[in-house]
């Protein structure tokens, strides 16, 4: 197995605060990675490094290889983002938002329509094509970002939260989605729902306070204590609150 | 290069899919008409040439410009939107270049909208018409080195109304430098100043252009001024953009 995601000792400083503290870890293909944490604990902002957006204050990230510090363009290439919140802008229709993320990753013509088409069909986007990003749900906002980081078909997905906001029906619909993508593809998603993990991950890394705590697969992490929940919360919360 | 033909099309149409476009174009045109034919006196001056309407163009696009650039990396900011922008495989500087080139663009429609006073000078007179293209270019000159400093202002805060204040600010700096109150102020007290201050001086280099005169001298002053400010634009990009 190649690992796509290759993350080496990622640090992140914002002044005296560490907000990512010495991460390492790989994803190769095939493998979907439920990145769990507390608010606050360095999943965003892990997120961000690997997509290029925050610059490291140490450490290295690769994405296919290429680095995503000295070769920021040609590892977002090979990447799929959805960051946190799923922007979109507003006054763009979906179709046309859709244009321009595939347009910007370099397609033209027939295969731009076949690729945003195609995104939007995987996404069940097509009833509001034509209507303003502003005037929809947030269930469909949050579709339509995931439909910008799915148009180019990328190796490698990074998710910051797809499920949130989304009714069960809709979760389960990009639950399905992940997992019939997953063997072509390493993905990353980051979530605070914990049955997700068990319901669409191969792995699930633990991140508290900026450092990696856990890293292993669902299953066995569920078995440590009597419940997901409760495995969360041994390892997340400081050891006197514990 | 095709980041930033991607970003100038998004930019350029999100004007018109907002009232921004029609707001702007509407006081741009009014209050450059209504200043051209009283302040300026365009009828009792009894010339055929677009003089007055040029010597107010700065001092509207001061207000306005700013007013356009404050949002470009604010509003960005505002709705997230930057993490996307910035995560597609595009380089910082094509999108710093495409937005700077749609709002440019913008100015640049706002500006030949004021076609009807070439066709009421024409009419009344036989005016120069290389003299008064000659201006025009001038003023998409003046419009490109407002909206490079308001945009690299912009890039620097999170706030729309900072951004649009320094901008005014900067903008007013450059187009009042030259003004005979600030020149004759400056070289009263602190001569090696008014140097400086003629040097930036914009109005200076608009009046050159507007009797005519393309100098490759204010050329490339105003293509030097662009380009430093894109620079510092994507600098400062690149340092802030996710705080």
């Amino acid at each position: 197995m190649t690992a796509l995601i290759e993350i080496e000792r990622l640090t992140k400083r914002f002044g005296a605060f560490t907000a990512v503290d010495d991460v390492t870890f790989s994803v190769a293909k095939g493998e979907v990675v439920g990145f769990l944490g507390p608010n606050g604990a360095g999943k965003s902002t892990t997120m961000r490094m690997l997509a290029g957006f925050v610059t490291p204050t140490a450490g290295t990230a690769r994405i296919c290889g290429d680095d995503v510090v000295d070769k920021p363009v040609a590892a977002r290439r090979h990447l799929g983002f959805l960051p946190e919140g799923a922007p979109t802008y507003p006054e763009m229709s979906v179709t046309g938002f859709l244009e321009f993320c595939a347009r910007a990753r370099g397609f033209r013509g027939s295969e731009l329509a076949d690729r945003v088409a195609h995104a939007m069909q995987l996404t069940q986007l097509e009833g509001v094509r034509l209507q303003p990003v502003e005037t929809l749900s947030k269930g469909f906002k949050r579709r339509v970002g995931l439909a910008a980081a799915l148009s180019h078909d990328p190796p490698v997905l990074v998710l910051d939260e797809p499920t949130d906001g989304l009714d069960p029906n809709q979760k389960h619909e990009v639950r399905n989605l992940i997992r019939a993508m997953a063997p072509e593809k390493a993905i990353v998603i980051s979530t605070h729902i914990l049955e997700e993990v068990g319901a669409v991950c191969t792995r699930a890394v633990v991140i508290a306070r900026g450092r990696v705590v856990a890293d292993t697969t669902p299953a066995e992490l569920a078995a440590r204590g009597p419940s997901m929940d409760a495995v969360f919360r041994a390892l997340t919360l400081p050891r006197e609150a514990a | 290069m095709g980041g930033v033909v991607t970003v100038f099309r998004r930019e350029l149409a999100s004007y018109f899919a907002t009232p921004v476009a029609t707001v702007f174009i509407v006081i741009f045109l009014v209050l450059s008409g209504a200043l051209t034919f009283t302040l300026g006196n365009f009828f009792a001056r009894g010339q055929a040439d677009l003089g007055p309407f040029f010597t107010f163009v700065p001092w509207l696009f001061l207000f306005l410009v700013p007013a356009l650039t404050m949002r470009l990396w604010a509003e960005e900011r505002r709705l997230g939107t930057i993490e996307l922008l910035l995560t597609l495989p595009i380089a910082q500087w094509e999108a710093v270049v495409g937005k700077f080139l749609a709002a440019w663009m913008f100015c640049t429609i706002a500006l030949s909208l004021t076609f009807p006073l070439v066709i009421t000078v024409n009419v009344l007179g036989t005016p120069d018409n290389g003299v008064i293209l000659s201006g025009y270019l001038g003023c998409v000159m003046v419009a490109g080195a407002f909206l490079a400093v308001g945009a690299a202002i912009s890039a620097m805060t999170k706030n729309q109304v900072i951004a649009f204040v320094l901008a005014v600010a900067a903008c007013f700096f450059l187009t009042a430098a030259g003004s005979p109150v600030v020149s004759e102020f400056l070289s009263q007290r602190v001569p090696q100043m008014a140097e400086v201050a003629r040097a930036v001086s914009i109005t200076d280099r608009l009046a050159g252009f507007s009797r005519g005169v393309i100098s490759a001298r204010d050329i490339v002053f105003f293509a030097s001024f662009i380009g430093f400010f894109l620079f510092a634009n994507t600098v400062a990009v690149d340092q802030r953009k996710a705080d």
